[in-house]
């Protein structure tokens, strides 16, 4: 199906209430939402819970309530690629990892280290690594082991002010961060000496924002990543994917390729890419928006244009933008005013 | 670290006379009442005492639901302006429905720190998690319900 502006919205399809505070973080079960399998959602909050709701046949219901182990707001959530585990960040300084049993959610692990608030938690393609962040400005990698053992294997300092989010190349063990300081970094083991260090920094001096880097989300394929900033900006970033070595020589740096501007009047907090490639973005001007590329003018390079927006898609900021991992149109939001959305979006008849 | 107060010698002002408002809920003045009987964290006067706040301080927009307040501290090294921009905050959410966007900010010039600071008051991230720390939410509670004034 080809996306031709105009001929689209972006249909409610239900809202999910249950939260009592901001929802911060929403993550789709990879594993579901396919071959009958009734879709899964997690959903984070500043009232200390984690909901898991689920599709059954054409509403969502909320299918349990995990609570009694974070004793702070629940900041961001994440699905093991084997859709088992689900990780919870906390600004109770811990990450918990829970095991889905036959539908029930057990704690199996708390990870502790971190001195302060954790923002944002990662599993790797394979699911043996973990990454975690936090305001202490440092970036933990955790080492999956047989029986729920997680073991740090690395702790990564670089970052000059609190670090807002972590996330894992699609399909490479590379890490990538960005904090309140403004700039992204890139991660890399040291052929096989278990080490870990910093490949490339991406700040205002090339071309990157000029204020905190709230989200970053890639591309299906991997060689395109997108940013996004209290700047009000978001930004296109393309590394060269036949390079599969990430590092010495054979490390491939994050080029920039667009700056969207001009379109978000207020901090934009999430972005989440599609694997059909729709950008979309939430952010504290109540809004969502939709970017796709602009295949019509590749003289000067890539460029990307506007596709769809939404004004008021809730009533205070949104905080989290999340497309179903399958080949459908279904996109999660997440809010300040308590509530989950998911959305379609549709052609017009 | 100190143990003295960071501005020991406060210049202190007259309290403004209050006038009955039985219209404009949410104006320019009306959301200047909400504040300015705010206590300074440090000293058992009101923020529109210390001049921290006037009514120039604060601009309503309710059409579009925004509210922008720009606070003086009293000194260009105050440690205690976050703590003062946290006070706004509460105060404001209390006071407004929860749609309204706040931007909080020191006025140009008056703090060491400016941009550090507008960025910090303005996180919501650092704004939520400050909130959640006890000692911190007991001094703001301290002075949005002081008796002391």
């Amino acid at each position: 199906m080809d996306l031709f502006e105009g001929n689209l919205e972006l249909k409610e399809i239900q809202k999910l209430e249950g939260h009592t505070d901001r929802v911060w973080s929403l993550a789709w079960n990879p594993t579901t939402g396919v071959s009958g399998i009734p879709a899964m959602l997690a959903s984070c909050s500043g009232d200390k819970t984690v909901r898991i709701w689920q599709q059954n046949g054409h509403s969502w219901e909320c299918k349990a309530i995990l609570d009694e182990t974070h004793t702070r707001t629940v900041r961001s959530c994440a699905w093991s690629p084997s859709g088992k585990l689900l990780a919870t960040a906390s600004f109770d300084a811990t990450t918990a990892i829970w095991e889905n049993v036959g539908g029930d959610f057990e704690c199996v692990a708390t990870l502790e280290g971190h001195e302060n608030e954790v923002k944002s938690v990662s599993w790797n393609a394979s699911g043996s690594l973990l990454a975690t962040c936090s305001r202490d400005k440092s970036v933990w990698i955790w080492e999956v082991m047989p029986g729920n053992e997680f073991e740090c294997v690395s702790v990564l300092q670089g970052h000059t002010q609190d670090v807002k989010m972590v996330q894992w190349h699609p399909n490479m063990d590379i890490l990538f961060s960005c904090s309140y300081d403004n700039t992204i970094k890139i991660w890399a083991e040291d052929g096989d000496s278990d080490d870990w260090h910093c490949v490339q920094t991406i700040s205002e001096a090339n071309n990157g924002h000029s204020s905190t880097v709230w989200a970053l989300s890639f591309n299906s394929k991997g060689d395109r990543m997108v940013t996004c900033s209290d700047d009000l900006t978001l930004k296109i970033w393309e590394s060269d994917s036949k390079t599969t070595s990430p590092v010495g020589d054979g490390y491939a740096p994050w080029i920039h390729v667009s700056t969207l501007s001009g379109y978000h009047d207020r901090t934009i907090f999430s972005v989440h890419w599609s694997r059909e490639g729709i950008i979309a973005s939430g952010a504290a001007d109540d809004a969502i928006r939709f970017f796709i590329e602009n295949k019509d003018g590749l003289i000067d390079g890539p460029s990307y244009k506007l596709l769809l927006k939404k004004e008021k898609a809730h009533d205070m900021d949104v905080n989290s933008v999340q497309w179903i991992s399958k080949e459908t149109r279904l996109l999660a939001s997440a809010s300040d005013d308590g509530t989950i959305k998911i959305w379609e979006l549709a052609s017009l008849p | 670290m100190t143990l003295g107060l960071i501005n020991a010698n406060p210049i202190v002002h007259a309290k403004k006379e209050r006038i009955a408002r039985t219209e404009d809920l949410h104006g320019d003045d009306a959301t200047t009442d909400f504040v300015r009987d705010i206590r300074d964290p440090e000293h058992p006067y009101s923020l529109e005492q210390l001049s921290v706040l006037s009514e120039e301080s604060i601009t309503v927009d309710e059409k579009l639901g925004r509210i922008l307040i720009t606070f003086t501290p009293t000194i260009q090294h105050c440690s205690m302006a976050t703590v003062i921009g946290l006070c706004l905050r509460v105060k404001l959410m209390n006071c407004f429905p929860p749609h309204f966007k706040v931007d909080i900010k020191v006025s140009p010039g008056s703090h060491a720190n400016e941009e550090s600071v507008n960025k910090q008051l303005n996180d919501k991230e650092r704004v939520a998690a400050a909130l959640e720390n006890p000692n911190l939410r007991q001094l703001v509670d301290e002075c949005l319900y002081s008796n002391e004034l």
